[in-house]
């Protein structure tokens, strides 16, 4: 008998061999707790340092929103797309921030916490995760700000509007389900290019930035190619893309504008795809995270 | 005593031959003894760029020459093998970048051997000194993290949140959060938490150094612990006296080589007489 006819035979495993695919996501559930009490202490741990602490959740986007609001509603003054623009500009940015977040911390999600993956054995999915929640937990404070204000939002600005409350509003729970779930995926594959290649992260700035521009997050970029006689046909490609069919069903519903319906359909075919494509992306090296 | 390859085996013949496994050290003789770990004829080797300003004919490089890296293969662990078992301490003695570190990375899974495989009953844990949790964070809440990490929910680890601070001595310091600690300080809090469940294995590097005399007795009674709820301990470090109080095996890697494999007690003595 070879020692590993041996080690075999008295039921021992390759260290570090990966587990199937089912008894891996088992065992990361086994972990919720664990997923979200790292995503709430890391969100906690970034404030901890100010004196106002939590407060920021809630103050921060209060000021984003001012500044935003100033600009473009006071300064700007214009109805330069048609629509109402404050708004516009403020559920734009607000929702944009939970994937950029997701995607430039999930990147980081493995590298950045490097003693804690070489020291204990745990499944490494549940890093990425984690700084979902995190940025879902972020972010939800000042979602939630957004939409009490819209009534006011709709008041700033050239374009006077009221934004009443609508039992539509009440989308935003499955459209942001739907958001996470795509998120998720994003934060997933993120997670493990990043471990191949560091140098991504240098990169991430550029390609979140890039999006955001292609995303219509503070102007209607879709618009722009449509009225352009020679590039009309990039206009088409907005039909499927899933951040800018985000963004725009938001402000859709928010605001009581008519709804494009292939657009759910076009966002939930995204994000199954891209969580299930995540989530197998990141097992299959799940015996690399830690090795350096 | 048997002499394979150059390392001297104080156990019975440990070399596998056919029809029979390894064979279990003397001390556990009469039962069953039951494998933990098997590391299996294992080699890792590093490629290092080795990128060191050359002298000599420097003048007449160009600037872009003289940066050029070559690649150098290290060979850290050069065939190792022996089978641990359940309710084993092993010490692991060595000098300096013998190899020591690189095994416990090995058998841990977090280096990719060469040739050669590591088998293990679980996937070990590795309780080092360097790394805290989050510094930014309370020692209580960073308790709480790594138990959770460890596997317990959430009731089981708040619940084990007292008996970690009595153990880790800190006090009223667990409220303060950790990155004010002292280096003593965390690597007594990550040993206390990290000993707060009974693992299958654990491997312990150099952490019971950090701690005063007290805390290290207290160390290495839980240690004993552990290893007396059928766990098995790998201790690395360069204290004799820690190896004497708590192993009962001792693996002596040298130069990337099984030196020597057997009791504490001899191959300590064996280890110190060649330090002389």
């Amino acid at each position: 008998m070879t020692r590993a006819e041996y080690a075999l035979s008295n039921g021992l495993h390759r260290v570090g061999a990966r587990p199937k695919l089912f008894d891996y996501l088992k065992r990361t559930w086994s972990r919720r707790d664990f997923i979200y009490m790292f995503g709430y202490y890391k969100l906690r741990s970034s404030l901890e340092n100010n004196k106002l602490g939590m407060l920021w959740l809630v103050l921060r986007p209060i000021m984003d929103a001012f500044i935003y609001a100033a600009i473009f509603g006071v300064l700007m003054g214009r109805d330069r797309i048609g629509e109402h623009y404050v708004s516009y500009v403020i559920i734009g940015i607000f929702m944009w921030q939970l994937f950029s977040k997701s995607l430039t911390d999930g990147a980081k999600s493995i590298t950045g916490n490097r003693a804690l993956v070489q020291s204990l054995a745990f499944p490494r999915m549940t890093l990425p995760l984690a700084t979902v929640i995190r940025h879902f937990l972020e972010t939800l404070p000042s979602l939630v700000l957004m939409i009490v204000c819209m009534p006011l939002l709709g008041m700033i600005g050239e374009h006077k509007q009221l934004f009443l409350p609508r039992w539509e509003w009440l989308l935003m729970i499955p459209l942001l389900f739907i958001y996470m779930l795509f998120n998720t995926g994003i934060a997933l594959i993120a997670a493990r290019l990043t471990v191949h290649l560091r140098d991504l992260t240098q990169l991430l700035p550029y390609i979140t930035r890039l999006l955001m521009y292609a995303s219509g997050v503070i102007f209607q970029v879709d618009t722009i190619f449509r009225a352009s006689t020679k590039y009309s046909w990039v206009a088409s490609v907005f039909d499927y893309y899933p951040l800018y069919q985000f963004l725009s069903l938001t402000r859709s519903f928010l605001r009581g504008y008519p709804m494009n319906p292939e657009y759910w359909v076009s966002i939930s075919i995204w994000a199954v795809a891209v969580f299930v494509v995540g989530l197998l992306f990141f097992w299959v090296a799940e015996e690399r995270y830690g090795r350096d | 005593m048997a002499e394979i390859k150059g390392c001297r085996y104080l156990y019975e013949d440990d070399s596998s031959g056919p029809g029979n496994g390894p064979k279990a050290p003397k001390h556990m003789l009469g039962y069953e003894p039951k494998p933990v770990v098997v590391v299996d004829d294992l080699h890792v080797k590093f490629k290092v760029y080795a990128s060191g300003k050359r002298l000599g004919t420097m003048g007449n490089r160009s600037v872009l020459e003289s940066k050029r890296r070559g690649l150098r293969t290290v060979h850290a662990l050069k065939g190792i093998s022996f089978t641990a078992y359940e309710n084993e301490s092993i010490g692991i003695i060595g000098s300096n970048g013998s190899g020591k570190s690189t095994l416990m990375r090995a058998i841990t899974g977090l280096l990719t051997p060469s040739s050669g495989a590591v088998y293990a009953k679980s996937r070990p844990n590795l309780l080092g000194v360097g790394g805290t949790l989050m510094g930014q964070l309370s020692g209580e809440r960073n308790i709480i993290l790594g138990c959770l990490a460890l596997g317990m929910t959430r009731k089981e680890a708040e619940a084990a949140v007292e008996s970690i601070v009595d153990f880790s001595e800190l006090g009223d310091f667990i409220d303060l959060p950790m990155r004010t600690y002292s280096s003593g300080m965390s690597a007594r809090l990550k040993f206390s938490i990290a000993t707060v469940q009974n693992h299958e294995i654990l491997i312990v590097d150099e952490a019971l150094a950090v701690g005063d005399k007290n805390f290290r007795k207290r160390s290495e009674a839980r240690i004993r612990e552990i290893r007396d709820q059928a766990g098995t301990i790998f201790l690395v470090s360069h204290s004799m006296q820690s190896i004497r109080d708590t192993c009962d095996r001792v693996l002596w890697i040298n130069k990337g080589v099984l030196e020597m494999d057997g009791p504490t007690e001899e191959v300590v003595s064996a280890y110190e007489e060649s330090k002389k």
